[in-house]
């Protein structure tokens, strides 16, 4: 959906009528989803309504009052048992332009502390009201349990190793926004760097070669682990690459996403040293030369600049990375709102 | 169309000029008039009405579109969430004359809904409403300033206005809902 506001009626000639998308009704996808896991069981419809209701939400955001009404009266939760900035604020922020009351929990000072369980922390925020949780945990798989047991609709803001959906799918809007055409079919899409700990990685992997995308992952040996037998099964209609070489990846590519190393979990032995890391998988200047001219630089965020990304190119002409944060604002208040719709029902 | 046709495509041309004269006059001219069609067939009508008072007077009117989805008063009672159409209006809706344009006036929540969403976006020296059909059964106090056709209707009749840039067609039709089969009585 393409939506141009137009100049300033006020100043000299009067605008002409601007262009609304008014495609026929046909089109409208079923949003059939009580929880948001992972996107791994999205169809290519339901990620195009994704798309086209944060279309809507980047309208709202760029209005002068950025607020409306459509979640008045619902209560959001936002249980975070990691440290996070962007996704938790971004959720936040998305909640607070939906109008929703939204309520905070960081676990280091909550009853979490004092050995409270997951399942009691999530009957205890149900019952002080919470239609919506979105939760981030260390624990790969913890918010399939707390969707077990909470009766509103639970969002996974990243869980351990496994999946951060709405990172993918703004990322996803994201290289729409910037490829010309809005389309990743057939496009060189590099994510390079640490890929064993990455959720980022694994719910990118389903939305990227879901659209189209020829998706290279390229990071030293022994942090690509797990994806090249991925790659070598291959999934009908999908291409996914794994690689060691650097340059292999890079060439003409229209898409290099840098992923952090993640110290955090980071079992001794992996990598030499950082700077070992940065000096031979680093996306610096040159090794960006080897893509495209105008290639997307693209970083979920936080970075490690001078190791997995040079200052330079993170604050480069090519650089869509301060896009992403703002989209990521956008990607869940289209998320939070239609999952909105079917708290009280029954489907999955 | 499957139900009874109430306005044919020239019907709708001639009142949709009519509607573009009425909305002139009353604004003695078209200085701060800004017209702004609900989603989605209010957003062809209101194209069209533009393009009248154009041919009429020489002025191109600007055009917006409203989606009033957020807006619902019913968005807590639908168990899916209805799809988003988009927004666009015009910049600077502040101090102007804004006509909201819309195909079916029936229950006037949509109209409540498009005020709300306007006041968000500034403060409009007015707001006025005009409608192709005003079909009745009003549940709010709104009335419409422009109306294309009154049709006394009943609340089990459907009224569907047709338009060339969304349906392939132009055309207004009234058909009976069908409803659901009672039940068996239970034994």
């Amino acid at each position: 959906m393409s939506i141009h506001i137009e100049p300033d009626a006020s100043a000299g000639t009067l605008p002409a009528v601007p262009s609304v998308d008014v495609a026929p009704e046909a089109q409208a996808a079923a949003w059939r989803h009580r929880h948001l896991l992972d996107v791994d069981g999205l169809s290519g419809a339901e990620i195009d309504l994704v798309m086209r209701t944060t279309d809507a939400m980047r309208e709202v955001l760029a209005r002068p009052i950025a607020k409306v009404p459509a979640l008045r009266g619902r209560q959001v939760t936002i249980l975070f048992y990691e440290a996070s900035t962007r996704t938790r604020v971004s959720f936040e922020v998305a909640a607070k332009n939906l109008s929703a009351d939204v309520v905070n929990i960081a676990a280091a000072s909550s009853s979490v502390a004092k050995g409270e369980s997951l399942i009691d922390t999530v009957r205890t925020v149900e019952a002080l009201g919470a239609h919506m949780l979105v939760m981030r945990h260390s624990v790969s798989g913890a918010p399939y349990l707390a969707a077990e047991v909470f009766g509103g609709s639970v969002l996974n803001g990243g869980d351990g190793w496994h999946a951060h959906p709405t990172q993918a799918l703004l990322d996803l809007y994201t290289m729409r926004e910037h490829l010309p055409g809005g389309s990743l079919e057939g496009r060189k899409v590099v994510i390079l760097g640490d890929l064993l700990h990455s959720r980022v990685a694994r719910s990118n992997i389903w939305t990227l070669t879901a659209a189209g995308a020829d998706l290279w992952r390229c990071g030293p040996a022994t942090l690509v682990r797990g994806f090249e037998a991925w790659a070598a099964r291959g999934a009908a209609g999908r291409r996914f690459h794994v690689t060691t070489s650097v340059g292999a990846a890079l060439r003409d590519a229209d898409v290099v996403m840098a992923l952090r190393i993640q110290r955090e979990r980071m079992a001794a032995g992996l990598l030499p040293s950082l700077r070992e890391y940065a000096a031979r998988y680093g996306l610096t200047r040159e090794r960006l030369a080897l893509a495209k001219p105008d290639a997307l630089v693209m970083h979920p965020g936080p970075m490690n600049e001078g190791v997995e990304i040079a200052p330079d190119v993170a604050a480069g002409a090519q650089s869509v990375i301060t896009d992403q944060v703002t989209n990521g604002v956008a990607v869940r208040m289209a998320l939070l709102y239609l999952l909105a719709g079917t708290h009280r029902g029954d489907a999955t | 169309m499957s139900g009874r046709q109430i306005m044919t495509a020239d019907e709708i041309r001639r009142a949709t000029i009519r509607l573009s004269h009425e909305i002139v006059e009353k604004q003695a001219g078209t200085t701060g008039l800004l017209l702004i069609g609900i989603q989605r067939r209010g957003v062809p009508l209101a194209r069209r009405i533009a393009t009248s008072i154009a041919e009429n007077e020489g002025v191109e009117v600007p055009v917006g579109a409203l989606d009033i989805t957020f807006y619902r008063d019913d968005l807590s009672m639908v168990a899916q969430q209805p799809v988003v159409k988009g927004t666009a209006l015009p910049s600077g809706i502040d101090g102007r004359t804004v006509v909201l344009v819309d195909d079916v006036l029936y229950t006037g929540r949509t109209i409540r809904a498009a005020m709300d969403a306007l006041v968000d976006f500034g403060r409009p020296q007015a707001i006025r409403l005009a409608v192709l059909v005003d079909r009745g059964h009003r549940e709010l106090p709104i009335r419409a300033d422009h109306v294309g056709k009154n049709v006394p209707t009943s609340r089990e009749e459907l009224v569907r206005v047709h338009v060339v840039e969304i349906d392939g067609e132009d055309g207004v039709e009234i058909e009976r809902m069908v409803l659901e089969p009672a039940a068996e009585p239970v034994a």
